[in-house]
């Protein structure tokens, strides 16, 4: 299998970079995207929104946000974090429910869609 | 001499000095220099947990030493005793001729054991119990002794009171059998009244400890070899002994102060005032060397709180020491002791409520004030489990009929009291109930979780949560609201209630169940909860269609998720049964995927360290070699474990394992509120452990003996008989309905134990559901549980052949078979284990992915 790792230069400066097909991902629940060696929570909502959140768990420190529970908070659509619990919403990557922790927060990408294919605003 | 900043010299390193200079240091910020003097060539250690050297090694007793000995305001001088006090030049002479000026002086000395002036008390053999070094020699001693002597030996404490108790206790541990000889008529004098001490004493002889009252030593004879050999008493008795530790009480090591001149009781311990003053007020003592209002104690609470106030009172503040706590618990396990408050009754009209069944060894009395309605102290003997809410509650109302704190274990329910303010619910970040109670009342907390947010009650370790749910329900009621049971912000419905719309209404996806019944989209709390009850009810597969989206990781990939990301795999091992075929396959997997390997506490194999996209792969060899999912990820049955039972031990009456591999088949899969748990044992010596499970089995002369509600965990519970005599059909009929029932009724999250406490009715009304089927769902239960056996199907093997369900194996979209890049090991005792983050930073990382070259 090869990766499809973006070259170093596309890492340095912002660009749109094709990561997989919208139906490769399943409705609901999350699955992780590797670039570069940075690792992305890809979720596709049952309204068909997509969003980019990075996979590292900022409370256990592992690369497991991807494998949350997906839900909602009042508006807000939400991952909780399979390790601590921890609730972020996903358009911003705020932690909404930090359990008694200090509130620590998620990375966040922009995502587009072109031709069934998703396609991530990368930035190192 | 001090400079500029001012110097505080400390002379003792034992546990109130720690705490002492932790405190201190925890809130100056000023200049201030900190010197501590030790005898003991060791950084202060937790001498309250002594005997736990000798299974756990002195490491165990560390007291936090970086805390105090990296501050770089403190020096520390161990093993080097202060000689003398020169309170004209404000100075201390060391043993090694040291002087040390100071500004401050702090006695913290502590106390030392008393042994008694016997012809022979200081023989080889001789012991007191007191530090670290005590310990060791003892050790030491009865290792070297037993072997010189070739059997076993015979072993005397002299002192029946908490420590010698707890020294016998440890002399057993090291194989010696130990005699516990008392001066007076009663073990623990000073706690317990002739009644309770009566209890006390069949328990510790249940124990195998003998106990020898009304005798007064008064010689140790040595052998030829001059090592102690017996011993005579008062009444012209002699008794035969290889060791004897004396724990006939300690006295204040107060002769640097008597020295210095400094006021001290005739009874010893230097005189101190509220504010832990001596006679000279640039001088304080503190912990077991003070004596305050005539009396010096030797337990430690009281210690810190001296050392809270002494340096509260160096920084300028005005604390001041309350008086002793006297209440105390005995550690020896096996044996319930506590006394606390006014145990004798001492206030003028106090009234005793007492307890007595001499039969199970069990004492217990409570001591109220002249109108019995104020708690003002107690003995608990042979179950003290009643110690921790009692406590709290000396000196208020107890709330209700004494009697009903006093009743056997799950008789009556006892009357929650109104905890006082200052009684602290949560450990962990020391909330305290009066916290608790200001969250809901003026900052509009009106669930536990709020409550957790605002005041970190139940954030830690989460054991607290009951209390807290109970304490908050209690405060809102008292302002005529209700606790909500909804489930989460999605369902206004509590567990028991959805079960209910769900099984009526026939739905069977979350989406039409969320529509119909809810709001939003759901989340961590509720989706996981339908997926339990659906498994119940539909009986389809965890990662069917929509399904799979509700389930936690654990069940949605079929093994634990470990903390850095990994999973473990336990295959079903049914009774703790396994053939050595069975061993050889998995050690083979666990060797070529390189994973961690154990056994754990429910009698089967885990292997740790499998990435997500390990998985499919790990599992094809494990079903093809015959294993099955352990459901060790589920919310369903783990295991039943199993003693070995009639087939091979002398004293099994009927076959524990063979009927512990048919429960475990036939509940296999069962998903439920919570984890169920059962162990069946061949015979009442219970050697599986049953009566800590959900359901606990032992067999006797006349069939099985079926017991509910057990319960290890954060609050351990022992099941209770239900049924006896049962023959086999009967007895898995019984637990059939046992568990669709709790399935059917219980809270989300709620396991057994607490499900049968609060059920109405208590045990009796489970028997009329159950065996008369005083609810007339007896056959809709057997119904239900046959679907269940008849649909079992292994979760692993079915997902194998899914070619789509197999797609949530892989590590990245984009990569499917990449491993995760950030996982690290570093080997341990031949295994590997995650790398700290420290070991990561430093670059210690060794082995940068569990699979093993051989795979790839
Ligand atoms: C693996 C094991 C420890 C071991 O290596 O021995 C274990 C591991 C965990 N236990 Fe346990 N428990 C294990 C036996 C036990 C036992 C002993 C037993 O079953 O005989 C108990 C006490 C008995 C009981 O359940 O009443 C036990 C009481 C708990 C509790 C407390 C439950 C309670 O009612 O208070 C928790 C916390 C919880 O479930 O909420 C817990 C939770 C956990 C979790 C799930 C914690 C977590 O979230 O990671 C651990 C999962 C690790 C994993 O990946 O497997 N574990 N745990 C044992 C697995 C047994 C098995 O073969 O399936
Ligand atoms: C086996 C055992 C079990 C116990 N269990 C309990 C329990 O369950 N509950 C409870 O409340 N209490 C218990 N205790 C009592 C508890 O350990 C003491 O109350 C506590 O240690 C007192 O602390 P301290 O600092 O006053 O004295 P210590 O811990 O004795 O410390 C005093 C230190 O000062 C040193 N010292 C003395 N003279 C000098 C000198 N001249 N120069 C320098 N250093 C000196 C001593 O060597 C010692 O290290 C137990 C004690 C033992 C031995
Ligand atoms: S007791 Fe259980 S939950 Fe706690 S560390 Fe051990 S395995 Fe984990
Ligand atoms: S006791 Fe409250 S979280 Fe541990």
């Amino acid at each position: 299998m090869t990766l499809a790792t973006p070259t170093a230069s596309a890492a340095t400066q912002p660009a749109w970079l094709p990561l997989c097909r919208l139906d490769d991902l399943e409705v609901e629940r999350g699955r992780a995207a590797l670039v570069d060696g940075t690792q992305l929570a890809l979720f596709l909502l049952r309204d068909g929104g997509v969003h980019a959140v990075s996979n590292l768990d900022p409370y256990s420190g592992a690369n497991v946000i991807s494998r949350g529970i997906v839900g909602s908070r009042e508006d807000a659509p939400t991952v909780a974090s399979p390790m601590y619990k921890q609730v972020f919403d996903l358009r911003t990557g705020l932690c909404l429910e930090s359990h008694g922790k200090e509130p620590l927060h998620l990375r966040v990408w922009k995502v587009a869609a072109r031709d069934g294919e998703l396609l991530v605003k990368w930035e190192a | 001499m001090a400079g500029s900043s001012e110097r505080i010299v400390v002379i003792g390193a034992g546990m109130v000095a720690h705490r002492f200079a932790e405190s201190l240091l925890s809130r100056v910020e000023h200049p201030l220099e900190l010197v501590i003097i030790g005898e003991e060539g060791l950084a202060p250690y937790d001498r309250v947990r002594l005997t736990s050297f000798f299974d756990e090694g002195a490491e165990a007793l560390a007291l936090d030493p970086a805390q105090v000995q990296d501050d770089p305001r403190v020096r520390f001088v161990p093993g080097d005793p202060v000689r003398r006090i020169d309170r004209d030049e404000q100075q201390v002479l060391t043993v090694s001729g040291e002087r040390i000026g100071y500004d401050r002086l702090v006695l913290a000395t502590g106390s030392y054991a008393a042994t008694l002036a016997l012809d022979g008390f200081s023989l080889p053999g001789c012991f007191v119990y007191r530090t670290l070094d005590d310990v060791q020699r003892l050790r030491d001693f009865v290792a070297h002794r037993a072997a010189q002597l070739g059997r076993p030996l015979r072993g005397t404490v002299i002192g029946g009171g908490l420590l010698g108790l707890e020294a016998a206790g440890a002399l057993q541990g090291l194989g010696v059998d130990a005699t516990v000889v008392q001066s007076s008529e009663r073990l623990m004098s000073a706690q317990l009244d002739l009644a309770a001490g009566a209890a006390l004493r069949r328990r510790i002889e249940q124990r195998g400890i003998a106990v020898r009252t009304q005798s007064v030593t008064t010689r140790l004879d040595p052998d030829r070899s001059g090592q102690v050999a017996g011993l005579e008493f008062k009444d012209g008795g002699y008794e035969a002994t290889d060791v004897v530790v004396f724990t006939v009480g300690v006295r204040p090591r107060d002769e640097l102060a008597r020295k210095a001149e400094l006021d001290c009781h005739p009874r010893g311990g230097v005189v101190i005032d509220a504010g832990c003053a001596t006679s000279d007020e640039r001088i304080l003592a503190i912990g077991e060397v003070a004596s305050f209002e005539g009396l010096a104690v030797g337990l430690v609470a009281p210690g810190y709180a001296m050392a809270e106030v002494a340096a509260t009172r160096l920084l300028g503040g005005d604390a001041a020491f309350p008086g002793y706590d006297l209440s105390t618990k005995l550690k020896l396990s096996g044996v319930d002791v506590a006394s606390f408050g006014d145990a004798f009754g001492e206030t003028p009209g106090a009234l005793d409520v007492v307890y007595a069944d001499p039969v199970a060894g069990v004492y217990k009395k409570l001591v109220l004030s002249d109108d019995a309605k104020t708690l003002l102290g107690g003995m608990l003997v042979g179950d003290a489990s009643a110690y921790g809410a009692l406590r709290p509650l000396v000196g208020s109302a107890l709330g209700g009929d004494p009697a009903a704190y006093l009743m056997p274990e799950g008789g009556v329910e006892a009357p929650v009291a109104e905890l006082p303010d200052e009684a602290i619910v949560c450990s962990c970040s020391s909330v305290t109930a009066g916290r608790i109670r200001s969250a809901v009342h003026d900052e509009g907390c009106a669930d536990a979780d709020s409550v957790r947010a605002c005041t970190k009650a139940g954030a830690t370790c989460g054991s607290c949560t009951v209390m807290v749910k109970k304490l908050v329900g209690k405060e809102l009621a008292k302002s005529g609201k209700v606790l909500s049971n909804a489930l989460c912000e999605h369902f206004d419905l509590s567990r028991r209630q959805l079960f209910d719309a769900v099984r009526v209404s026939e739905l069977d996806t979350f989406s039409a169940i969320i529509e119909r019944f809810g709001r939003g989209r759901g989340c961590d709390v509720c989706k996981p909860a339908l997926a339990s009850i659906l498994a119940v009810l539909v009986g389809k597969h965890v990662l069917d269609g929509e399904n799979a989206t509700l389930q936690d990781t654990n069940d949605h990939v079929m093994a634990n998720l470990q903390k850095d990301g990994t999973y473990s795999v336990v295959p079903r091992m049914a009774g703790g049964e396994v053939t050595p075929e069975g061993l050889i396959a998995i050690g083979a997997v666990a060797k070529d995927y390189g994973l961690y390997t154990k056994i754990t506490g429910g009698q089967r194999i885990d292997m740790f360290g499998a990435r997500l996209e390990q998985l499919p792969e790990i599992w094809q060899r494990l079903v093809d070699a015959g294993f099955e999912s352990g459901h060790a990820y589920g919310k369903s049955l783990r295991t039943v474990k199993s003693c070995v039972g009639s087939t091979w031990c002398r004293y099994g009456v009927l076959d524990s394992v063979g009927m512990a591999v048919r429960l475990e088949l036939r509940y296999r899969g069962l998903r439920a509120p919570h984890k169920l748990k059962v162990g069946v044992s061949g015979c009442a010596r219970e050697c599986a452990e049953a009566r800590s499970k959900d359901v606990g089995v032992i067999a006797t002369e006349t069939g099985w003996n079926m017991y509910v509600g057990g319960n290890g965990g954060f609050t351990p519970r022992h099941a209770q008989l239900l049924a006896e005599g049962l023959d086999d059909e009967a007895l898995i009929r019984a637990i059939d309905r046992y568990f669709l029932y709790y399935i059917r009724t219980a809270d989300r999250l709620q396991r057994t134990a607490p499900w049968v406490e609060e059920l109405e009715g208590g045990l009796d009304g489970l028997r009329e559901v159950i065996f008369d089927d005083a609810l007339g769902i007896c056959a809709d239960l057997d119904a239900a549980m046959d679907a269940h056996v008849a649909n079992y199907e292994d979760e692993w093997a079915a997902t194998l052949a899914d070619p789509a369900k197999l797609r949530r194996f892989q590590s990245f979209v984009n990569a499917p078979s990449t491993p995760d890049p950030s996982l690290g090991y570093v080997p341990e005792r031949g295994q590997v284990r995650p790398a700290s983050g420290e070991e990561r930073r430093s670059g210690a990382v060794l082995i940068a992915s569990t699979t093993l070259e051989v795979r790839r």
